[in-house]
């Protein structure tokens, strides 16, 4: 069984590394994250701040942008293009699991986003060995967000595997896992749009804060509501998704 | 122990009713030809039997295992060929041969002896590095088959295996069919039924989703109602043949054209019988030229459309 995932794990991750669209992708999101830290540092620069390089980074438009947006790019194919091309048919014939197959791509996807972020995880090394350690923050304050960025991509990822596999049309599939997500990023908005809101409504929405957890992440602290909320949402999507696959095949 | 037991295995889809209660068996070392017009319900059964769709009702097994509840056993003896092939285009002949043979098991020497063995049966020997996405049909083709029987499955379920193949092909693959018979179990659907009459042991046939008959070949040919019928060439001078040829019992229509002086066409007689002898004698007693008199030989396709065509 374990030779089996990985066989499935190295396929999916094969797809993602050799295929030029990846690499399409890699190069816009090394431009918006250059453009980020090139913010971060001119914000800076501006005179003395309270503000780590971190911080800055992970609260500039072109990072949001880019962390709302690369999900779905990622996720599009994952399940679509096997209902596409009917190789669904071939691929479930042969002795594997369904829940193995959902768990490969959904793995596969998520160490692909993991390594999109690795370049601005070098900047900030290089950055602190350059001799500002200081501006960098401590090792909490750094490592914080790439967690958060873990869990929050997890569940963003998950939500593309949902909607990737509800249709068999990439683009679709894309505009759906966007819907979802931006959905979701804007639900906390709401409390600042509609100043009647609900207390309840505000906290409900204060577990899917994204803004609101990235600050206190880069501020080196590791609140554990996300921690937990994260994880079982995503395992909760991928259960959906495990079932929506089932039904499409077996109806098909 | 029977290799595939299908009982009372019911598809309905939204709608439309595929596969109606049907039940056959197939033994270990049988190849069994399905066939049956388009849409009579073959690639559902197949599907099902692959464990790609679930059977509304009615159960299938394979080697024991049932095909729904015990699934994953029952895929690790099965080679499938689905009906249009459908391959990862992004990926080399090899490097998708490697992959589905790790997914079913096979690693090191053992995997790279079989992708080397399958490929060289296949005919794909010098075009394993090329790109799956700029194959032609036939190659696509051979690829899936490739595929199927990589694992050395003990049966190999095959959704139209030669459609696509240029001449040569066939027959290499008809071979290979036959060979692969002689350790393997092997069901295959098609429409070329030459094929079925050359390769198969048994032809199962099907028609809107019942089995409308399974035997061999030739005791389908044999049973053949319509069997009954003899060509026959005669210069019979003003005489018409038929008025005579009416009056042996047995003979129940004929039908014959002029053509100069002679009439030429078919007689039908009941089946299972021999009129020719009574013909020829005829045709002594009233000073007749015989130049043609033979019976004809039915085939499997009158078969198939004698069990399949009625009132569509
Ligand atoms: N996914 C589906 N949804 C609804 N109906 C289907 C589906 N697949 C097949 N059918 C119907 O089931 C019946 C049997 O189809 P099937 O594909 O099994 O036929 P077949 O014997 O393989 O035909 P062919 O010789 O054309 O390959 C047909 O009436 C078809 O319309
Ligand atoms: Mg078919």
């Amino acid at each position: 069984m374990i030779r089996r995932v990985c066989a499935l794990l190295l396929r999916e991750l094969s797809v993602f590394y050799f295929s030029p669209i990846a690499y399409v992708v890699l190069f816009f999101f090394l431009i918006l994250n250059g453009l980020s830290f090139w913010f971060a540092i001119a914000l800076l620069r501006q005179g003395p701040s309270e503000l780590t390089v971190v911080q800055a980074f992970f609260n500039t438009l072109f990072f949001w942008t880019a962390y709302l947006f690369v999900c779905p790019v990622i996720t599009m194919r994952l399940f679509s293009e096997e209902f596409k091309l009917g190789t669904v048919e071939t691929l479930m014939t042969a002795p594997v699991r369904d829940w193995e197959v959902v768990a490969s791509k959904f793995c596969a996807a998520l160490l692909f986003y993991l390594t999109l972020w690795l370049p601005s995880l070098l900047y900030f090394l290089v950055f602190g060995w350059l001799g500002n350690r200081d501006a960098v923050g401590s090792g909490a304050q750094l490592w914080g967000p790439y967690l958060l960025l873990l869990l929050m991509g997890a569940f963003n990822i998950s939500l593309g595997c949902l909607a990737s596999s509800l249709t068999s049309n990439q683009i679709v599939a894309a505009m759906m896992a966007l819907v979802f997500i931006l959905g979701i990023f804007f639900l906390t908005m709401i409390d600042y749009v509609v100043s009647s809101a609900s207390p309840l409504f505000r906290d409900i929405t204060a577990y899917v804060a994204q803004i609101d957890h990235m600050d206190t992440f880069s501020r080196g602290i590791i609140d554990t509501r996300p921690l937990v909320f994260y994880p079982t949402c995503s395992a909760l999507v991928l259960l959906i998704t495990y079932h929506v696959f089932q039904y499409r095949r077996w109806k098909a | 122990m029977s290799m595939i037991k299908v009982e009372h295995l019911t598809k309905e889809y939204a709608g439309t009713v595929a596969v109606k209660e049907i039940s056959f068996e197939v033994d270990r070392g049988e190849i069994v030809g399905f066939l049956g017009p388009n849409g009579a319900g073959k690639s559902t059964t197949m599907r099902i039997l692959a464990s790609y769709l679930p059977p509304t009702s009615g159960r299938a097994t394979i080697a024991g295992f049932d095909v729904f509840t015990d699934s994953l056993r029952a895929r690790m003896r099965l080679g499938y060929l689905a009906e249009n092939v459908p391959l990862y285009h992004d990926m080399r002949i090899d490097e998708y041969l490697r992959y589905r043979g790790t997914l079913k098991g096979l690693a090191g020497k053992k995997l790279a002896m079989r992708v080397g063995a399958t490929k060289e049966l296949c005919g794909l020997r010098e075009v394993g590095r090329k790109k799956i996405a700029g194959l032609s049909k036939g190659f696509r083709q051979r690829v899936g088959l490739a595929e199927a029987m990589i694992h050395e499955p003990d049966l190999l379920i095959l959704d139209e295996p030669t459609i696509g193949l240029d001449p040569n092909q066939i027959r290499q693959v008809r071979e290979l069919i036959r060979s692969l018979g002689e350790r393997h179990t092997i069901l295959l659907s098609t429409h070329i039924l030459s094929e079925v009459e050359a390769t198969c042991n048994r032809v199962l046939i099907i028609n809107r989703g019942k089995i409308e008959a399974s035997d061999t070949p030739q005791n389908l040919v044999s049973q053949l109602r319509t069997s009954g019928l003899v060509n026959l060439e005669v210069k019979a001078g003003n005489e018409n043949p038929s008025d005579y040829l009416l009056k042996i019992p047995g003979v129940k229509d004929v039908q014959l054209e002029k053509d100069g002086l002679w009439r030429k066409g078919w007689i039908r007689i009941e089946a299972n019988s021999d009129l020719r002898e009574e013909i020829f004698t005829l045709a002594v007693e009233r000073k007749w030229v015989i130049r043609e008199l033979s019976k004809e030989r039915a085939t499997l396709e009158d078969v198939f459309v004698e069990l399949t065509h009625a009132e569509t």
